[in-house]
């Protein structure tokens, strides 16, 4: 199990390290900040998959994308406050402080209604916004230069740079958090708690803290996701951060990427934002059609999601291990949850 | 590692090699990138009319028929190349989507623009990557009252213009108007014209009282059934509205059957844009705007820039161009005049900067009437604003205005040194009308 585990996270140290090293001599800046974005994203997709092992899927995350984003906006523009290793925290200090004390009700839900409910609280957050002139309502409103250690630069190639970096840092500190936290007991009981609730409390641990626990921790994940995002684009709005298209995107790329890995949802991400680039240069009437007909293609010939492409090519006897427990898990929950959100 | 050190090294100078790359070569072609809604409710009356427009212009820039003094070939003799992209999606993929259009497919500018989001998003981003962006049709005064920009440009008036406008059209031509009220989406644009037009009819009007319940329907609502009930028990004689597209399609036939319009004085100040879908369904009497002097309120102005527009249009589209379809091609054409202008001072092709200097403070006869870019340090256009009743002319077929109004631009915006709110407020200090 060990030895495993270490597979892994050297595997995600390999894979952000080399994405940062190419970025920064290689690849070129629209290629970097599309990563930025999909890398941003990928930290509340992770948050989902955190959920989605548990057989919840929420179709209100951006609540929480949207508090992050907002946390982060705010500070910079009524407390002059731009050092993003106070925001960066704060985003999602405030998310989980919020998913802590929304978790008492969301909890006791499943399924469909566990999906609604955080629709509804997501789109209080949204009206609420809409309606206010001095959040900005439906324009927003800039986000100010962010600052390290109070260093701030106008160099656009220079900011890009080190909020790309800055994303690869923290996208592997999360995902290697995320990895240690499902290789645990706590994170074990995922799995459990959606095979047999019954069975989980007759073991002696409460369903309902194992599910609030991990929805703090999703919430948490997409805050930082949120403040991330609205850091590297420099502007918050309602509609691109808070409005139910935002989770259906989250939702989409947990189900594109696929739950067998914990890098998934930053290789599904990648192709995400890639995939629409593509779809909006080739066909820009009708680019929706093309990035829905791939979720499509991935639900029916693919259930495991695109990771269960890369774990078929690369898996095989020799990661044993994942290809037993993790695959089958991947394959069944993503075809339940899949269906699910199809309909 | 050697190999990782060559390609780092390879990389960083081909960086350079591109950034330092651009200036003065001679141009065969200039690319554009066009964004304008092609999906979603905003691409019926804004989007579509306006990639048409821009279309049209660049068709007939590349092939020089163009009216005098605009008939030269090309931009600066460089034959145009449009790239049109989609605007929905949100601002986030806006950003992207931007820095797509200038750092993989390097347009050389990017054009367009509708919603005041995307323009308020994209602004810092063209900053940042020093990329000429000329906006066509978003109204926010804010792109330019926040920060200076040097890369930024728009075009046409901002969204003070149009209520501070229907306030002096409604002093003009209602002046019993003894109270007033409104319906307006409970979005950044509804709210701004609501304030901006309540508070110039505080100024201008001070003895007409302004209704304590206003109406705020959520954007798309598509129902307006209470809300219309509320405005009809309401006694306030006027209504102000800035809905648009389908909400204001949606609001017009709800309300007519109920007899809202016999009731009530009606200013949409944006009617203009829905004018051509609506044709004989809007009501007569009704005071309509079009964001300045575009669409319907300028069909018959017979400048010969005009006339080629209308009638080319029609041609190539079937039907009269709209507001979106001149501000569009306006902003096509300002882009023109500024790559020529810069072009015979540089006496070749000109640079992105020199570009930017001529644009900067320009000055040109736009279709129906002169652009002057004066706000904003040069970088933010006025216009004349207009107003109009709507008559429906049976005979012909067509929707027509009346007793249509113009009111200068130094009526409408505000001068230089003020934000809009400022200078509402502060009782719109050296507004000449």
């Amino acid at each position: 199990m060990a030895q495993f585990m270490d597979r892994t996270t050297a595997g995600l140290t390999i894979g952000f390290a080399s994405v940062a090293i190419l970025g920064v001599l290689v690849l070129p800046d629209w290629l970097m900040s599309q990563i930025l974005i999909a890398f941003s994203r990928a930290l509340a997709v992770l948050g989902l998959l955190v959920l989605w092992r548990t057989g919840l899927i929420s179709f209100g995350h951006a609540l929480y994308f949207g508090l992050g984003a907002y946390t982060v906006a705010l500070l910079g523009k009524d407390l002059g406050i731009t050092e993003v290793l106070i925001t960066l925290p704060a985003a999602a200090l405030v998310a989980s402080v919020v998913g802590f004390g929304l978790g008492f009700v969301i909890r006791k839900y499943r399924e469909i209604f566990f999906a609604m409910l955080n629709l509804a609280f997501s789109m209080v957050l949204f009206g609420i916004l809409v309606k206010t002139e001095a959040l900005g309502s439906t324009d927003g409103f800039s986000v100010e230069q962010p600052t390290l250690f109070g260093m701030g630069t106008d160099d656009s190639t220079a900011k890009l740079t080190s909020l790309f970096l800055g994303i690869c840092a923290i996208g592997w500190i999360a995902s290697v958090l995320v990895h240690r936290y499902l290789g645990s007991v706590l994170g074990s009981l995922t799995t459990a708690v959606r095979d047999n609730e019954i069975r989980v409390e007759y073991l002696g641990y409460s369903v309902a803290q194992a599910i609030h626990g991990k929805y703090v921790m999703s919430a948490a994940l997409t805050g930082l996701a949120g403040g991330f995002t609205a850091l590297a684009l420099g502007q918050v709005d309602p509609e691109s951060m808070v409005n139910w298209t935002v989770s259906g995107e989250l939702v989409f790329v947990t189900v594109l990427a696929g739950p067998g890995s914990v890098a998934a949802p930053f290789i599904g991400s990648l192709v995400f934002e890639l995939l629409r680039t593509y779809a909006f240069e080739l066909v820009p009437y009708a680019w929706q059609l093309i990035v829905g007909g791939t979720l499509l293609v991935v639900i029916f010939f693919l259930p495991g999601g695109l990771w269960s492409l890369i774990a078929r090519i690369g898996g095989g006897r020799k990661t044993g291990q994942r290809g037993t427990t993790a695959g089958t898990t991947a394959g069944t929950t993503a075809g339940t949850s899949a269906g699910e959100a199809g309909r | 590692m050697k190999p990782v050190h060559i390609a780092g090294v390879l990389g960083v100078g081909m960086a350079a090699a591109f950034a330092f790359s651009a200036p003065a070569v001679a141009k065969d072609t200039v690319s554009l990138g066009i964004v304008a809604f092609l999906s979603g409710p905003a691409a019926g009356p804004y989007g579509v009319p306006g990639r048409n427009g821009a279309e049209m212009l660049i068709d007939a820039i590349n092939k020089g028929t163009l009216p005098a003094p605009y008939n030269t070939k090309g931009f600066a003799g460089a034959t145009v190349e449009a790239e049109y992209i989609d605007e929905s999606g949100g601002n986030t993929k806006q950003v992207s989507e931007y820095r797509n259009l200038v750092q993989k497919r390097e347009v050389d500018a990017v054009v367009g623009y509708v919603s005041s989001g995307s323009c308020a998003a994209i602004a810092p981003v063209a900053e940042e990557l020093q990329t000429l962006t000329v906006m066509a049709v978003c109204g926010t005064p804010r792109i330019f009252e926040e920060a200076p920009r040097e890369y930024v440009f728009r075009t046409m008036s901002h969204a003070t213009a149009d209520n501070v406008a229907a306030a002096h059209y409604v002093k003009e031509m209602m002046p019993d108007v003894t109270s007033y009220t409104g319906i307006n989406q409970n979005y950044a644009w509804g709210q701004d014209s609501w304030r901006d037009f309540s508070l110039t009819m505080t100024d201008i009007m001070p003895a007409a009282k302004v209704s304590d319940k206003p109406q705020f329907p959520k954007i798309f609502a598509g129902q307006y059934g209470s809300e219309i009930s509320a405005l009809s028990l309401e006694g306030a004689e006027l209504v102000h509205s800035s809905l648009w597209g389908g909400d204001l399609e949606a609001f017009i036939l709800q309300a007519t059957p109920r007899g809202f319009f016999h009731q009530k004085k009606v200013v949409l100040t944006v009617g203009g844009v829905s004018a051509y879908r609506l044709g004989k369904r809007l009501p007569d009497g009704v005071a309509i705007g079009s964001r300045g002097p575009y669409g319907i309120l300028v069909r018959d102005r017979d400048t010969p820039l005009n006339k080629w527009f209308v009638e080319t249009y029609n041609d190539t589209y079937g039907g009269y161009p709209s507001g979106a379809a001149y501000q569009y091609a306006q902003a096509i054409l300002a882009t023109k005049i500024a790559y020529d202008k810069a072009g015979e001072a540089a006496g070749s092709f000109p640079s992105q900067q020199q570009v930017i200097d001529s644009f900067k403070g320009l000055e040109f006869d736009s279709f129906a009437a002169p652009v002057k870019m004066a706000l904003g340090g040069g970088h933010q256009a006025v216009t004349e604003h207009m107003y109009g009743l709507v008559k429906w002319d049976a005979d012909a077929g067509v929707l027509s205005v009346t007793d249509v109004k113009v009111y200068p631009a130094e009526c409408v915006m505000p001068p230089a040194d003020k934000t809009s709110v400022e200078w509402i407020e502060s009782g719109m200090p050296g507004a000449k009308c």
